[in-house]
């Protein structure tokens, strides 16, 4: 009989962003079983939002995660929307899919630069991060935040898009095409990226639909389930776009899936702009008096896949019950098919196929001096302080042996 | 009504086992089922008319405990939630994971947090709180007065 050894990933781990537990049982250098456990980031949201007024959900759901923190306010707003009967107006629901899309391209760029970090292949994390960078300008330039939008709200959403904004949301756009083609081209080209993720933590359709897994991680099983034309909500009946599938279920197809979709968020937001551009500026809102007694069933289509938001309401202040089922719930589930067979070095890209939900939230703070409301370090300033301290720490030899 | 005729053509195949059907609006519908009769039509919903399951609401309410099993039919952007009430003293049910593993975690999720019995479930271990929550307290579940 063969004996096993456990190797552990997490609770805490330089892999892991978030603290959770990978029990692999191996064999040699063969997984032969994994084991989960989680439980160490529970928060009690949806107990919390029982607690909550309607307009503060908001503000809850969007803290769930930090990456896709629109798509869950997106599928509250459908659901609380839907127990209220509102239609909310046509330059609201492109500000809102523009955000959502925007978040989509955003997260893409996040997991393409983790998934080369986690290959080896640092080159690949460092570009896709510098280009994510300006589309977090464009978010602060949007909403006012780089991540936690505050954007949306029963009936409509908070701030307009107004239009002398719109010229540089589209320069920015174009440039990133520029960006796209060339990490594409070099994702998709490279023999070492095929060598490592091709054939590598297959996932085949009859697995996805057993685990009823949603997302890039569906579609690149062939399972083409998309929320945004299945169940069309916001703008997204609105505009011309595809689904992208791909059939190999291995992580190659599911970088692949993720990267070709970033054009299509794209081409969205450019529809969007558009409609922008036919509409009123201003027109964001629509009055909701009360949320009557009901049930609402909110979905929306984040960069992960599928959010589920179920809301009863008793016609009070704050809902009776809030479910939420966030799609890595069910896609981490898969990694029992996905990793059993891999090697070690294999099943760490595999895990990190599905795009487990981590927070990570980085931002530029400003500061301002209380008394005068001067602002003391603006980004330039926040660089050079950076560099200076660690002149300093450098020139006092922490970190050296 | 494109809803309204799936939704019929189910609760007839099932007619006894329908207590109640409510149909939210397009696309969304609620049907409350016998609690005995839910895995078979929960067999024929993803064996036979391709649904998928998204995941289970619990609610702890005056008339019992409460689920809700929700599928989505991807192909009509259908969302069909099946409803059950349980007995407020004994929850129990029997388990979907021997079906589709995807009710597996929440299955265990709702065990651990409302106490509701999955009969047959393959691995009825705690998701949540392993070893750190005393044994037998729920914290979802709801005082009445």
């Amino acid at each position: 009989m063969s004996r096993k050894t456990l190797i552990p990933i997490g609770p805490y781990h330089p892999l892991q962003e978030e603290p959770e537990l990978f029990k692999l049982f191996c064999d040699g250098e063969i997984v032969k079983d994994i084991k989960w456990e989680t439980g160490y980031n529970h928060r009690g949201i949806e107990k919390l939002s029982e607690s909550k007024s309607y307009d503060q959900v908001f503000f809850l759901v969007e803290r769930i995660c930090g990456i896709c923190s629109t798509s869950h306010p997106f599928a509250f707003a459908n659901a609380v929307e839907e127990i209220a009967g509102v239609e909310i107006t046509d330059r609201a629901k492109y500000i809102r899919s523009i955000i959502g899309e925007l978040e989509r391209i955003h997260s893409h760029l996040l997991w393409v630069g983790l998934a080369g970090h986690f290959l080896g292949y640092n080159t690949v994390f460092m570009w896709a991060w510098k280009y994510r960078e300006p589309i977090l300008d464009l978010f602060e330039m949007i909403t006012g935040n780089r991540n936690s939008y505050a954007m949306f709200r029963v009936g409509g959403v908070r701030r307009d898009i107004e239009s002398f904004k719109i010229p540089r949301i589209r320069e920015i756009l174009s440039d990133l095409h520029k960006k796209l083609d060339l990490l594409t081209g070099a994702v998709m080209d490279d023999p070492v990226i095929h060598s490592r993720t091709k054939g590598v933590g297959v996932l085949t359709r009859q697995d996805v639909i057993d685990y009823a897994a949603v997302g890039p991680t569906a579609r690149a099983s062939g399972v083409a389930i998309d929320i945004r034309k299945d169940d069309p909500y916001a703008a997204y009946p609105l505009v011309n776009w595809k689904v992208i599938t791909a059939q190999e279920g291995d992580v190659f197809a599911k970088a692949q899936v993720r990267l070709l979709e970033m054009y299509e968020s794209a081409s969205i937001i450019e529809q969007c702009l558009q409609g922008l551009e036919k509409t009123k500026e201003g027109d964001v809102n629509v009055k909701v008096n009360e949320i009557p007694e009901g049930v609402g069933t909110g979905r929306a289509e984040a960069p992960r896949g599928e959010v589920f938001h179920f809301v009863v309401s008793d016609g009070s202040n704050s809902p009776a019950r809030h479910k939420i089922r966030a799609p890595s719930y069910v896609n981490i589930a898969t990694f029992k098919k996905a990793c059993i067979g891999q090697t070690i070095a294999d099943a760490t890209i595999s895990l990190a196929a599905v795009d487990p939900c981590y927070c990570c939230t980085e931002r530029m703070a400003a500061a301002y001096d209380i008394s005068s409301g001067e602002r003391i370090f603006n980004g330039t300033e926040l660089i050079e302080h950076s560099l200076r301290r660690t002149a300093e720490l450098r020139k006092s030899g922490a970190g050296h042996e | 009504m494109e809803t309204d005729i799936i939704i019929n053509k189910l609760t007839e195949k099932f007619s006894s086992d329908t207590v109640e059907i409510r149909l939210v609006k397009e696309r969304r519908a609620i049907v409350t089922v016998n609690p005995a009769a839910l895995p078979a039509i929960a067999s024929h919903l993803y064996l036979n008319e391709g649904y998928r399951f998204i995941i289970a609401s619990a609610l702890h309410t005056r008339r019992g405990f409460e689920i809700y099993y929700h599928f989505s039919l991807d192909s009509k952007g259908l969302v069909l939630s099946l409803h059950v009430i349980l007995d407020a003293e004994k929850p129990r049910i029997e388990s979907l994971s021997n079906m589709f593993s995807a009710s597996n975690w929440i299955e265990r999720e709702m065990h651990e947090l409302f106490g509701i019995d999955f009969m047959h479930h393959p691995n009825q271990e705690k998701l949540l709180s392993e070893g750190n929550w005393a044994e037998g307290v729920y914290p979802y579940r709801k005082e009445f007065k």
